[in-house]
């Protein structure tokens, strides 16, 4: 794309059009479009020929050509050949257009350039490196731009980067500081820094450059740089200089061709076409050789009425100019419009994925999307699913669903025997109203809680007044009322959330105060400190002066750490709430705990005076600090807990359930900590508390990874040699994995964690690893990184020969998406690169189910079915050829009508067969999603594999052997009933080609499971159009006009008014049809499938209507206790009292001004620790899961 | 955070990527139409293979197929048929002179007669056939190597023939293009056939053998036409060209007295040119039309075949026979027809008792009761 070759380094002046064009950068302007309408014929027929198939028939055309050897006329050929490049030609124009649509659509987007002195509206494609452009709030960045002002304070920008990484938190870039006073249009008409930089890459999280203006450099990096494909968030409005521009982007050259996937039917099909190949030549020399032996021995005598050619000038000669005359007329045993009716099936296929209603999702509009139109019938044999959690298996939404308020529970609802009640969509919630400031999308069921609030009960109140002050989470109230929260992770969102529909209303802050708005009443609290929050201490607290004056202490985080640090007053309260957590965990929910604590003035400023030694301290202040907050966080007093729902999406449960009878694995890879994830296994039932063990593995070393896994495969391999002594056979534990692997009947899971992770995947432990988890039902990996998510998939795609499918939502599983053979992309919240990447979309995990077990299914069997008929025709029709040649000299004459060669394939044999390929369900949806046992062939690759191939040609050879035969038998003494002799060739060709059509079309409707009006008409339509050809072509009136080009005139006429003709006609069909339907019904009567069981089942029901499918929904019997749950990543707490990310307009003028001065220097630390954060999500919180 | 990933779909929404969701309707539901089409609910027959249906087709199929073989085999048995050949190739058979004294160049023809009996007379019409064996009329070189616009009476074909026909194209001394042209009218079977009678009193009839009729009416009417205008003489009509190389006289005189019957709508020429479909057949020669009286077309008795011997045979192992036969309306004599439709009824009928057997032992077909969930 880039034509600059090797581009060193790149040198941009700011606005200075003409100085930057020497350099012939890209421009903005975007094209991922392949032709325009010039270019498309030729590049487009170019691009054609490169595939073997058509290349094949173009040197097929051109053997055609040279009359000594032509044994069919041209038009056989070249009719199926333009017929097949017009419509794959059609279908690439339709790719393209769309695309030229798309690629104008983001081309004409708008932007406010600085050209010539002012802001100007000009389209995305008219940007060029080096000017500056204004972006305001919620827009899309253009280009790759360099960072200069912005409407905050200190030249800092927020940016959503979900397209480019899929991490929806903001990130804070900020300007040089010498370029962020330059908000206004005239500075920055002046301004003529010249930035030099590395040249266009990949690289999302790297940037190096200078910038040199008024004579210094300054030196550049990522945190200044704002990428095409982001979005600015709050922040009004911001100034930058384009670095690059279109293709050059990082967001376009991360666009790389993705890799091509091809199904394993696709693969199958061209081993078994090479075969197929290879038996043409076997067969093309069987028949030269005959050709040789027989003009030797009889054409030579021949010649007295059938000359030689003058050119022939021996019988080898003549066996090699047969050979290839042969090639030319047995080719249709490769069908020309296999691929392409094979393209055609796949396409439909897609077409109803995307159609389907049960995968359409309402409430975010979205329907299923096959993104790739090539892989459905894979769909059909996946064996392992590797799934992201977070907003896969989750809906990454926080809702705060109970909690225990001084030794009461709320949350549950009851009716009026005091049982609980299941929460459904129906359950009636709390109703809000009377809180003008509430949050229309929380939902609440316990009444009895807003009770308690109203009623002042003091705990309660306090509970919400600790959630709506203890947190990090900024408002943003863009209208009076219209609360917006941007919280750093979910969960704290939830809870201010909570504290705001229960009354106590989080509504502004400022580094030094919070204002709230209690229960209808403004109260200004002063903060004093945060106590922020970090992966060692797992809580986090704020110390506030109330309106009262009094100075508290509130404080959450995990029960563990919190219930150490309790006053002894709180004890019963401790347990009271100890075995309430236990209950919230077991249900799968993230708890927290909360406690305050009354802190006298005295003491408080004792520890401020600490505080503000410690945090000038250069050494250990770190660890001073934790000590400080360690100090005052005791003797506190309990409040209650919460418990947060990390919601699973609807169904997750049970989709599990299901694609697990279905003997698909599933494996979650997923960045969480491992307790979340572990959490999460258990609340889609993925471990459960019977399973025999769970393993975890958490090795730092690699000996130690590797003593883990052995023990655990030990463990496996050991137990269940005691429980069956019987029948193991003696021998070494390891060399019968494979033996055992099939028969495993405990249920084991393997949870492990990513640095494991990272040892496990070394090639010495990979074999090991991947038998263990092959043991397991069910394997967690966490904290794994984007990267080990792909070695994953990658490890189990090259190992076990098995069809692999990825789902995730975001951009860290981009990676494992394009690894396994089919990535599926969940379009939620975390931007659009995951569903960019995959090959299909859809809006729920539960739709995965519908994805496999019914469309998967039923377009692996049609596909199998088509492709096993379509081999039978071609060799069926073909090989008639081949016996005729023992009794024409082997002189490649043809039995049929050129005609009918060209037609057979493309008009008369195509649409029954499509129709099948289109329409067959051998099973309804209902039940194929009841019994998912029958996705079990597939897997297995039961369908079509090379035994059934063998088959099918078998039955396609024996048919065409019958086809000939018999009319053989006939036709060598066939008279008409008017005496004149009927044993013409022509008779001959009409009767065999009649009874093929016939024969064929008989057993497509045998084949055919499930007859839509479609498939009669096809089936029909085809027959008569048979008829209706056969007559037309010799007619008088056309072969009046082409004498030449239709000599059987009147053959169909005098042939099929004969009875004997169609006496013959009828033995053949029952012939080649009887065998065929013997075995099939022996097999169904005396061996049946699932599928034919079913199938029966189906049809006995068929008056019944069809239940809904009901599988029971398995009550979690976990006593697990899920202790921790919190946000990842470090909190805002030092940003907020710093005052730093506040709007100037809400600060409180000067007296944050000079704090600001004070601690100028923090905000480097933070934003140097933030990027550290995102660059190596993993790596950053080993060190407390290891404690 | 859930707020704001909220209204981040507000602005813009979706990538430039994805404006493949087909964009612009942005008030526009995307949820599919509930069609039975899309919904793939199409109403639908769905036939299963059980023994309800198949056991019956096979006892349907071998009763029906028994009685129609019986019939046939009967009919084709009803059917009189005489054979004879008369190639010459044993030194003691009567045309074995002609056949070793064949020149090409020979103006005199060899005449030879073949007598013989037949025991039981031929009632109605009666068909003469020759047969001609390992001939390769097939053979593709010898297929295509006509052309069927100079046939159709195509002026510029006559004058200018197809390429396919060489090398019997032009005549290689006078360089005249060829009528008709090609192999397979250059080997026209030119043996004359004649039969005799012999009455119990000695006295010989010559036995009247019609030669119209004989070849397809498509052919004869459409297929075949002869060039130029129809008040002009044949030699106009075939003007400045030559005669196939092998034939003795040219085409417009292959029977000079009908010019409804001469040219390229020669009946014996049409018959030749619809080439046979293997090496060995018969084509019609003559018809012996039934008497108006009740007597036999051709009574029991002795005959005579006069055969002028033309048509050399012997140098690749051919043989010609001559074959008198009747017709019924199945056609002529085949039991091929009659016994494959015994033998397959039979088969039928002993696969659906052995079927049934089967199906009553050994079936392991039960309710739903093992279908595992």
């Amino acid at each position: 794309m880039c034509f600059v070759t090797a581009e060193k380094e790149r040198r941009v002046k700011a606005n200075a059009r003409e100085y930057n064009e020497k350099f012939s950068y890209a421009n903005n302007h975007i094209k991922t479009s392949k032709y325009n309408v010039f270019t498309f014929l030729p590049i487009n027929l170019f691009e054609q020929f490169q595939r073997v198939a058509n290349a094949y028939f173009v040197v097929l055309l051109i053997l055609q050509l040279i009359p000594e050897i032509s044994s069919l006329s041209w038009f056989t050929t070249i009719v199926p050949l333009v017929l097949v490049l017009v419509i794959t030609a059609v279908k690439d124009a339709t790719d393209d257009y769309f695309r030229h649509k798309s690629d104008r659509q983001v081309n004409n987007r708008q932007s406010q350039v600085l050209i010539t002195g002012s802001l100007q509206k000009e389209k995305w494609m008219n940007v060029r490196v080096g000017d500056i452009i204004q972006l305001e709030n919620n827009q899309f960045v253009a280009a790759d731009i360099l960072l200069l002002c912005s409407s905050e304070p200190y030249g800092l920008c927020y940016i959503e980067t979900a397209e480019l990484d899929g991490e929806t938190n903001l990130k804070v870039r900020q300007a040089l500081s010498v370029t962020s006073d330059l908000g206004d249009v005239s500075k920055l008409m002046d301004f003529d820094g010249e930035v030099i930089c590395e040249p266009p890459n990949n690289k999302l999280d790297k940037f190096t450059g200078t910038l040199h203006w008024r004579d210094n450099k300054y030196s550049l990096d990522n945190e200044k740089m704002l990428l095409r494909g982001c979005v600015l968030r709050n922040t009004e409005w911001c100034f930058g200089m384009v670095i690059f521009a279109g293709l050059q982007t990082k967001l376009m050259q991360n666009c790389g061709r993705t890799k091509f996937k091809r199904t394993s039917i696709d693969k199958l099909m061209n081993t078994l076409v090479l075969w197929i190949f290879a038996f043409l030549i076997c067969m093309g020399v069987v028949l030269a050789i005959g050709n040789t032996i027989w003009e030797t021995c009889v054409g030579r005598k021949f010649e007295l009425f059938l000359p030689w050619d003058e050119f022939q000038s021996s019988a080898v000669f003549s066996g090699f100019l047969t050979f290839w005359s042969y090639i030319i007329i047995l080719n249709t045993v490769v069908p020309i419009s296999l691929y392409v009716s094979v393209e055609v099936l796949r396409l439909s296929h897609s077409f109803f994925i995307n159609w389907d209603q049960k995968m359409y999702h309402n409430q975010s509009d979205t329907p299923a999307e096959a993104r790739t139109t090539t892989l459905n019938e894979e769909l059909g044999q996946v064996e392992f699913i590797f799934s992201d959690k977070t907003g896969t298996l989750t809906q990454n939404i926080m809702a705060f669903s109970k909690c225990s308020i001084n030794g009461q529970t709320y949350g549950d609802v009851y009716d009026e025997f005091n049982q609980k009640v299941e929460i459904t969509e129906k359950t009636e919630c709390v109703d809000f109203s009377f809180n003008p400031l509430c949050d229309k999308a929380f939902k609440f069921y316990d009444c009895s809680l807003v009770e308690a609030v109203k009623q002042q009960e003091s705990a309660a109140q306090d509970f919400f007044r600790l959630l709506a002050l203890c947190h990090t989470v900024m408002p943003e109230e863009k209208s009076e009322g219209n609360l917006v929260y941007q919280a750093q992770s979910p969960d704290e969102g939830a809870l201010v959330t909570a504290a705001r529909n229960f009354g106590f209303i989080f509504r502004a802050r400022t580094p030094e105060t919070i204002t709230l708005c209690e229960r209808g009443r403004a109260a200004t609290y002063d903060l004093l400190a945060i106590l922020d929050f970090n992966n060692v201490r797992k809580r986090m607290s704020v110390i506030v002066r109330n309106p009262q004056g009094q100075i508290k202490l509130y404080c959450k985080g995990a029960d563990t750490i919190i219930f150490d640090r309790l006053d002894p007053s709180s004890e019963d309260l401790m347990y009271a709430t100890s075995e309430h957590l236990s209950e919230f965990a077991g249900e799968g929910l993230r708890t927290l705990a909360l406690a305050y604590k009354d802190l006298s003035k005295e003491y408080y400023q004792v520890w401020q005076k600490k505080l503000h030694y410690v945090s000038t301290v250069i050494e250990n202040r770190e660890e001073q600090l934790a000590a400080l907050y360690e100090e005052i966080e005791q003797g506190m007093k309990l409040l209650g807990a919460t418990a947060i729902e990390d919601k699973l999406q609807e169904g997750v449960q049970e989709t599990i359930a299901c694609l697990n009878l279905a003997d698909i694995k599933i494996w979650v890879l997923t960045g969480d900590k491992l307790e979340t994830a572990m959490s999460i296994g258990y609340s889609c039932n993925m471990l459960r508390d019977d399973m025999d063990e769970v393993f975890v593995i958490s090795g730092l070393t690699q000996l130690e990874v590797q003593q883990q896994l052995r023990n655990a495969k030990e463990n496996i391999l050991g137990l269940r040699r005691l429980s069956s002594t019987a029948d193991v056979q003696k021998g070494d534990v390891f060399a019968e994995d494979s033996v055992f692997e099939e028969t495993i009947i405990s249920e084991y899971a393997l949870v492990i964690n990513g640095h494991s992770l990272a040892h496990a995947l070394e090639p010495q432990l990979e074999h090991t690893l991947l038998d263990l988890a092959c043991l397991c039902k069910t394997v967690i990996c966490c904290r794994v990184t984007p990267m080990q998510k792909a070695q994953v998939v990658e490890l189990v795609r090259r190992h076990k020969m098995a069809v692999t499918l990825a789902v995730g939502d975001g951009a860290n599983d981009v990676s494992m998406i394009k690894t396994a053979h089919i990535g599926v992309g969940i379009s939620g919240q975390e931007g659009m690169q995951a569903v960019l990447a995959s090959d299909y979309s859809f809006a729920q995990f539960r739709y995965l189910q519908r994805l496999l077990l019914v469309h998967g299914r039923w377009s692996y069997f049609r596909m199998c079915n088509f492709l096993a008929y379509f081999f039978y025709k071609n060799f069926a029709f073909t090989l008639v050829h081949f016996w005729y040649g023992f009794f024409c000299g082997f002189s490649a004459q043809t039995v049929y009508d050129q005609w009918f060669i060209t037609l057979f394939n493309i008009v008369y044999t195509s649409l029954p067969v499509l129709a099948m390929g289109l329409f067959d369900q051998d099973v309804n949806d209902q039940n194929s999603l009841r019994y998912p046992s029958l996705y079990k062939p597939g897997q297995q690759n039961l369908l079509f594999n090379k035994r059934q191939f063998f088959l099918c040609t078998l039955q396609g050879m024996v048919t065409s052997f019958l086809l000939f035969f018999i009319p053989y038998g006939a036709f060598s003494v066939m008279l008409k009933d008017d005496g004149s002799d009927f044993s013409d060739q022509q008779a001959f060709a009409v009767t065999i080609a009649t009874t093929l059509v016939i024969v064929v079309s008989v057993q497509i409707g045998l084949d055919t499971h499930y007859w839509t009006a479609v498939n009669h008409l096809f089936m029909w339509g085809s027959l008569i159009v048979y008829f209706a050809i056969l007559f037309a072509m010799q007619s008088d009136g056309l072969f009046g006009i082409f004498p030449s080009n239709f000599p059987f005139i009147g053959t169909a006429r005098n042939c099929l008014s004969e009875k004997s003709v169609w006496l013959v006609i009828l033995l053949t069909t029952v012939v080649c049809i009887l065998p065929g339907l013997v075995v099939s019904f022996l097999r169904i009567d005396l061996f049946p499938t699932l599928t034919d069981k079913i199938r029966h089942l189906q049809q006995s029901r068929k008056k019944q209507r069809p239940q809904e499918q009901n599988l029971r929904r398995v009550r979690r019997t976990s006593s697990r206790r899920s202790a921790y749950a919190f946000s990842h990543q470090q909190g805002y707490g030092e940003l907020i009292t710093s005052g730093k990310n506040m709007r100037v307009s809400t600060l409180s003028s000067s007296r944050s001004l000079e704090r600001i001065a004070q601690s100028s220097s923090w905000i480097e630390n933070i934003l140097k620790r933030k990027n550290e954060v995102s660059a190596e999500p993993a790596e950053s919180h080993k060190a407390d899961r290891l404690k | 955070m859930m707020a704001s990933s909220y209204n981040a779909k507000e602005e813009d929404g979706h990538h430039s990527g994805s404006s493949t969701h087909g964009g612009t309707g942005a008030a526009k539901n995307k949820k599919p139409d509930n069609t039975a089409f899309k919904q793939q609910r199409l109403p639908a027959w769905q036939p299963i293979l059980t023994a309800g249906t198949v056991l019956p087709a096979f006892f349907v199929i071998g009763l029906l197929f028994i009685p129609i073989g019986i019939g046939l085999y009967v009919t084709s048995n009803n059917i009189k048929e005489y054979e004879i050949d008369y190639t010459g190739v044993e030194p003691n058979t009567p045309c074995y002179d002609c056949a070793n004294s064949f020149t090409w160049n020979s103006t005199t023809s060899c005449v030879c007669t073949v007598n013989f009996t037949l025991v039981q007379p031929f009632e109605s019409n009666v068909y003469m056939y020759y047969g001609l064996s390992n001939f390769y009329q097939n053979h593709r070189r010898y297929v295509k190597s006509r052309d069927d616009s100079q046939l159709n009476g195509v002026q510029s074909s006559l004058t200018n023939p197809s390429k396919e026909c060489e090398p019997y194209r032009t005549n290689p001394e006078t360089k005249l293009p060829i009528a008709p042209c090609g192999a397979i009218a250059n080997s026209l079977f030119n043996d004359t056939l004649e039969l005799y009678y012999n009455h119990p009193d000695g006295n010989m009839t010559k036995v009247n053998l019609v030669k119209k009729g004989i070849a397809w009416y498509t052919d004869k009417h459409v297929k075949f036409r002869n060039p130029g205008n129809e008040k002009d003489n044949f030699t106009e009509r075939f003007k400045g060209t030559a005669k196939p190389v092998n034939w003795m006289k040219p085409v417009y005189e292959l029977d000079p007295l009908d010019p409804e019957n001469n040219g390229f709508i020669n009946e014996d020429f049409i018959v030749w040119m619809r080439t046979a479909a293997l090496p060995t057949f018969r084509k019609l020669y003559r018809i012996i039309q039934k008497k108006p009286d009740s007597a036999p077309t051709l009574p029991s008795g002795r005959y005579f075949l006069n055969v002028t011997y033309n048509y050399p045979v012997r140098s690749f192992d051919g043989r010609k026979r001559m074959i008198l036969s009747t017709i019924s309306w199945m056609g002529g004599k085949n039991p091929f027809l009659g016994i494959a439709y015994i033998t397959v009824g039979s088969i039928c009928f002993f696969l659906g008792v052995v079927l049934l057997i089967i199906h009553h032992k050994y079936d392991t077909r039960s309710n739903s009761a093992d279908i595992p969930n």
